[in-house]
């Protein structure tokens, strides 16, 4: 736990690249559950969110 | 005296083109190949793309193109995102994807690993599994359509003659309950054998020689196809799963052709919600707002899994 913060705190592509993933996959639930109306509104906005992280941290070093 | 076929190409050509080029870096001769392609992909993929996000911030309907188009802002992504349909439009999608992806994979696996072994007539039984892989989606709706007849299908006569039901007491494709099966039934038996193909390509890339060190330090079979099999066969289980993934969130032809999206909007999945939005309702921005927002959950769910491939490739 202490080197996926440390890896946030030093831009490494590891811990971003996870923290985007996490992000990614909590939209695509947040779309398709069926229990919360104000989750799947927000879904999109994490999504994005995570999709562009992801995209971005792909480019920090390892 | 020239020996090789560049050379003899070299001097064939005429002396004026030969001077034109002959100043080109490898590299320009590779941007020179690869511009057309280049130029194809912008045009195909990446201009309709930013053409599409355009859209979706406009009330812009292609039915009235001499209509004054205006930017609405986030109001058609608002909508979506707060319309209880599309919501269950949403889990009608997933319901379908996690239940395909489930069984293609099992049966596909299982299927694989069956057809690995050696036995008499091996390869008919290869080409049987695989021909409705090869079948068009539309003659498969049509014929299953025929087979889900309460009356006259057989699937329902198997139904009944195995539980004792009588044929014509359900109808798969118009009842509430049992539709979103219906396509399930259909999308499995359909693509099983796509997953079973490339995991056949996995077991039959194994090494005879691991199962027989394996043999040699007196592993069970069990233990060999948990420590060699599955591991080694998961990357390619994995690039089956993105690929049906990405198919059937997608899905669209088969499930028309089955139950329309019916019945009700039971088994309207998002690519038949946004195609009615899209050609019947003609709320183009709207539906280019849908569009967007289906691009970025794919495409985000596609890294991390490209992601969780190359790892589990390097292992």
């Amino acid at each position: 736990m202490t080197r996926f913060f440390d890896g946030l705190l030093h831009f490494r592509r590891g811990a971003w690249e996870m923290l985007a993933s996490v992000l990614i996959a909590a939209g695509v639930f947040m779309l398709m559950q069926p229990f919360a109306l104000v989750l799947y509104s927000w879904s999109f906005l994490v999504t994005l969110l995570g999709t562009v992280m992801f995209i971005i941290v792909s480019h920090f070093p390892e | 005296m020239l020996h090789s076929p560049v050379d003899r190409v070299a001097e064939a050509t005429p002396r004026a083109i030969a001077k034109r080029f002959r100043g080109l870096s490898d590299r320009s001769l590779a941007w020179l190949f690869v511009a057309p392609t280049i130029v194809l992909l912008l045009a195909v993929n990446i201009f309709p793309l930013i053409w599409t996000i355009r859209l979706s911030f406009t009330n812009f309907r292609v039915n009235r193109p001499n209509a004054e188009v205006e930017f609405v802002g986030l109001k058609n992504y608002i909508s979506i995102l707060s319309d209880k349909d599309i919501w269950l439009t949403m889990q009608a999608t997933a319901h379908f994807l996690i239940w395909t992806l489930v069984l293609q994979v099992l049966i596909g696996f299982a299927l694989a690993y069956l057809i690995n072994k050696k036995f008499r007539g091996n390869d008919l039984w290869t080409t049987i599994i695989v021909l409705p892989m090869m079948l068009s989606p539309a003659v498969v709706g049509n014929f299953w359509t025929f087979l889900y007849q309460p009356q006259i299908g057989l699937f329902n006569y198997a139904v009944g003659f195995l539980t004792g039901a009588d044929p014509s007491s359900f109808s798969m494709i118009g009842d509430v309950t049992l539709a979103p099966w219906a396509i399930i039934i259909v999308d499995t038996w359909m693509w099983t054998p796509f997953v079973m193909l490339i995991c056949l390509a996995g077991l039959r890339s194994i090494p005879d020689s691991i199962y027989e060190a394996a043999e040699c330090d007196r592993a069970s079979k069990w233990r060999q196809f948990w420590t060699i099999t599955i591991p080694l066969v998961l990357p390619f289980l994995m690039l089956a799963v993105l690929f049906r993934g990405i198919e059937n969130f997608k899905m669209f032809d088969l499930v028309v052709q089955l139950t329309g999206g019916g019945p009700g909007s039971i088994t309207e999945l998002t690519s038949i919600n946004l195609k009615r939005e899209a050609f019947e309702k003609w709320r183009t921005g709207y539906a280019s707002a849908y569009a967007v927002i289906l691009f970025v959950t794919v495409f985000g769910l596609a890294s991390i899994y490209v992601k969780a491939l190359n790892k589990v490739k390097q292992r």
